[in-house]
């Protein structure tokens, strides 16, 4: 399988208010189609290297690569045409807008990356959304939504735009264990159906060990992988 | 419709009650704006109209001369220890020439002589002193507009009857004058003339219309015992009167003699309409800062209340620049709502203000729709807008999302 996210040595430091390196010599591959669980106790830098992979945080050292592109050292309105067009976030807080219709919260990734017309855009998010099992609640707005219900909506508008990878930062932490079981069954078919590759953070150890691969951190380092 | 105005637009209506209060406060704002500028103009042409109709833009005349000393360059300044006023006819040389450089001179549009007679007025045993002006009639109308002036008679008829007299509203009321009567006119070189009313004018200045009269020029320097090159004043019309000083500075070069603008002859009435238009420039000019403080603050708080927006929208990829496009979007929306109902209920103020009467020589309120200022308005209006929303829009921007959604 092709290697759609690789790191070199990246290190990374707070400073303030102390010097403290979070992040020691990180380097792995991802491939595609994987399902990868990070995890790791509270303070072990699995979330800062979650979002130093997402191209949000500039500031570290070492190399990364996104679907064979060297990103480190970008200017930032590139690393947000990329963002746009190749990682798709899921995160905690599902974060929809709330005074968007689901089926508008799907849209705005693919709206902005204007690729498609408006109407193919429509039809699009229309099929992610019933292949999440929304389909009757997209024109409902976004915040009349339960949190499960919401959560999957910010699956289908991070698969809007068919990205490389998609990133989760605590994906099912918010859930209760029902709609944890959704949204981890949601992740897995999309891996064993559609070949998506899946970065996840997590606390929840059983979700990380039914995934295909975990990589375990402690004070900035790789544990095991 | 772009993705960035999509938002912008239902941030706008979202939240109807702030975009609201926005808009009020551009209306508010824009309007008052407009309208105390239109007043203000209307103010000025006012108080330029009263002026005109006694004053020319320009008048040419020969001033008092200081004696001096017989040798120039003397090295014995004390030579005229007393100096006195030059006792000599104050009247222009060669006027007829001086009119021709006048009429010559491109900035000029009219250029008339005119004779200054002091008199009494003399009806049976009452005696009142005044001023009677030597004009040629048709030329003197096109200047101030005297015919606009006349309540009683036929200006037409001075121009046929070399011994008519116009004389001022006050004159006629002390004497029981009316048009058609004769009056008895004494002139400081002691000469009587019975001349016939043939109009009244009024002013609305009392102070002019019980001491003025107009009459012919040949008259004038008759009852002076003069020739007909006897001419104390020669008035100039320009094209605007605004810009007179130049052109008044010129004319005193060319001619040699004082050529004095309205604006100096009259510095009490320029001064005051130059203190109204700082006073009201400043007031409309803050109170629609004041509307742009409305919408920068609605703005700040829209972006502290989307912060969890503005970081998923910089996630999923959009620039820095995007969100200030959305934000700004938003005040720009509400700044035009403002400036279209500002301008709307502008005029429905001017509309309304135009019917009111206040009498005296101003007559109706004088305002008008000055499309300038409507213009001036709306520019401004938009640019503060602009700039109260690109503030908050920029802070924005320079959201990191790792902050916001790491929390």
């Amino acid at each position: 399988m092709k290697t759609v996210l690789k790191t070199e040595k990246i290190d990374k430091s707070f400073h303030d208010p102390v010097d403290f390196q979070v992040l020691k010599d990180i380097s792995f591959e991802v491939k595609g189609g994987e399902f990868l669980s990070m995890i790791g106790k509270s303070g072990s830098g699995k979330s800062t290297l979650l979002y130093i992979l997402s191209t949000m945080d500039t500031e570290y050292s070492g190399q990364l690569h996104i679907d064979g592109q060297l990103v480190t050292g970008l200017p930032i309105d590139s690393l947000a045409e990329i963002r746009n067009e190749k990682i798709g976030f899921v995160f905690q807080f599902h974060y929809l807008l709330p005074e968007f219709t689901c089926l508008q919260n799907v849209m705005i990734p693919a709206l902005k990356l204007g690729k498609y017309s408006e109407e193919e855009i429509e039809n699009k998010a229309f099929e992610k959304l019933k292949i999440l099992g929304l389909e009757d609640q997209a024109l409902k707005s976004a915040n009349k939504l339960s949190g499960g219900q919401q959560q999957r909506v910010a699956i289908a508008r991070a698969l809007i735009n068919d990205p490389c990878i998609i990133m989760g930062d605590e994906p099912t932490g918010n859930l209760d264990s029902k709609n944890s079981g959704i949204v981890f069954d949601i992740f897995q078919n999309l891996t064993r159906e559609f070949g998506q590759t899946i970065i996840a953070v997590t606390h929840d150890e059983d979700f990380a060990h039914r995934s295909d691969r975990i990589i375990e951190m402690k004070d900035g380092n790789i544990l095991a992988h | 419709m772009n993705i960035n105005n999509k938002i912008a637009k239902t941030y706008i209506f979202s939240n109807k009650k702030l975009t609201a209060v926005g808009v009020l406060g551009v209306l508010l704002g824009m309007s008052v704006y407009i309208f105390m500028n239109c007043l203000m103009v209307g103010f000025d042409r006012t108080s330029n109209t009263t002026v005109f109709k006694n004053t020319a833009h320009i008048r040419v005349y020969k001033d008092d001369e200081i004696s001096k000393p017989l040798i120039k360059d003397s090295i014995a300044p004390y030579l005229i220890i007393n100096p006195k006023i030059v006792p000599k006819i104050n009247t222009i040389i060669n006027p007829k020439k001086i009119l021709q450089i006048l009429k010559n001179d491109e900035n000029v549009v009219i250029a008339t002589p005119q004779v200054n007679t002091n008199v009494f007025y003399n009806n049976g045993k009452s005696q009142i002193s005044g001023t009677a002006i030597g004009i040629i009639p048709e030329e003197a109308n096109n200047m101030f507009d005297i015919k606009s002036t006349l309540v009683e008679g036929h200006f037409d008829h001075l121009i046929h009857n070399p011994n008519g007299i116009i004389i001022g509203s006050g004159v006629a009321e002390k004497m029981n004058l009316t048009t058609g009567d004769n009056i008895n006119l004494t002139s400081s070189k002691g000469i009587n003339r019975t001349l016939k009313i043939i109009g009244i004018f009024k002013t609305n200045n009392y102070n002019i219309d019980k001491i003025k009269s107009y009459i012919n020029m040949p008259l004038a320097q008759q009852i002076l015992k003069e020739g007909n090159t006897y001419i104390t004043d020669i008035n100039v019309q320009v094209a605007d009167p605004e810009a007179v000083e130049p052109i008044a500075a010129h004319l005193t070069e060319l001619t040699g003699y004082n050529a004095e603008s309205w604006q100096k002859s009259n510095e009490t009435i320029v001064a005051a309409g130059r203190m109204r238009k700082i006073i009201i420039s400043f007031v409309s000019f803050t109170i629609l800062l004041i509307a742009g403080f409305g919408i920068y603050n609605i703005l700040n708080m829209t972006v502290s209340q989307k912060i969890n927006d503005i970081a998923i929208l910089k996630a999923m990829g959009f620039k820095g620049n995007d969100v200030v496009r959305i934000f700004v979007t938003q005040a720009v929306s509400i700044g035009f709502m403002g400036v279209i109902g500002g301008v709307a209920m502008a005029t429905v103020v001017i509309t309304l203000l135009k019917k009111v009467y206040i009498g005296g020589d101003i007559g109706y309120f004088p305002i008008n729709y000055e499309s300038t200022k409507y213009l001036q308005g709306i520019v401004i209006g938009l640019v503060i807008t602009f700039f109260a929303g690109y503030i908050p829009a920029k802070k924005a921007a320079n959201v990191d999302p790792v902050e916001i959604l790491r929390k």
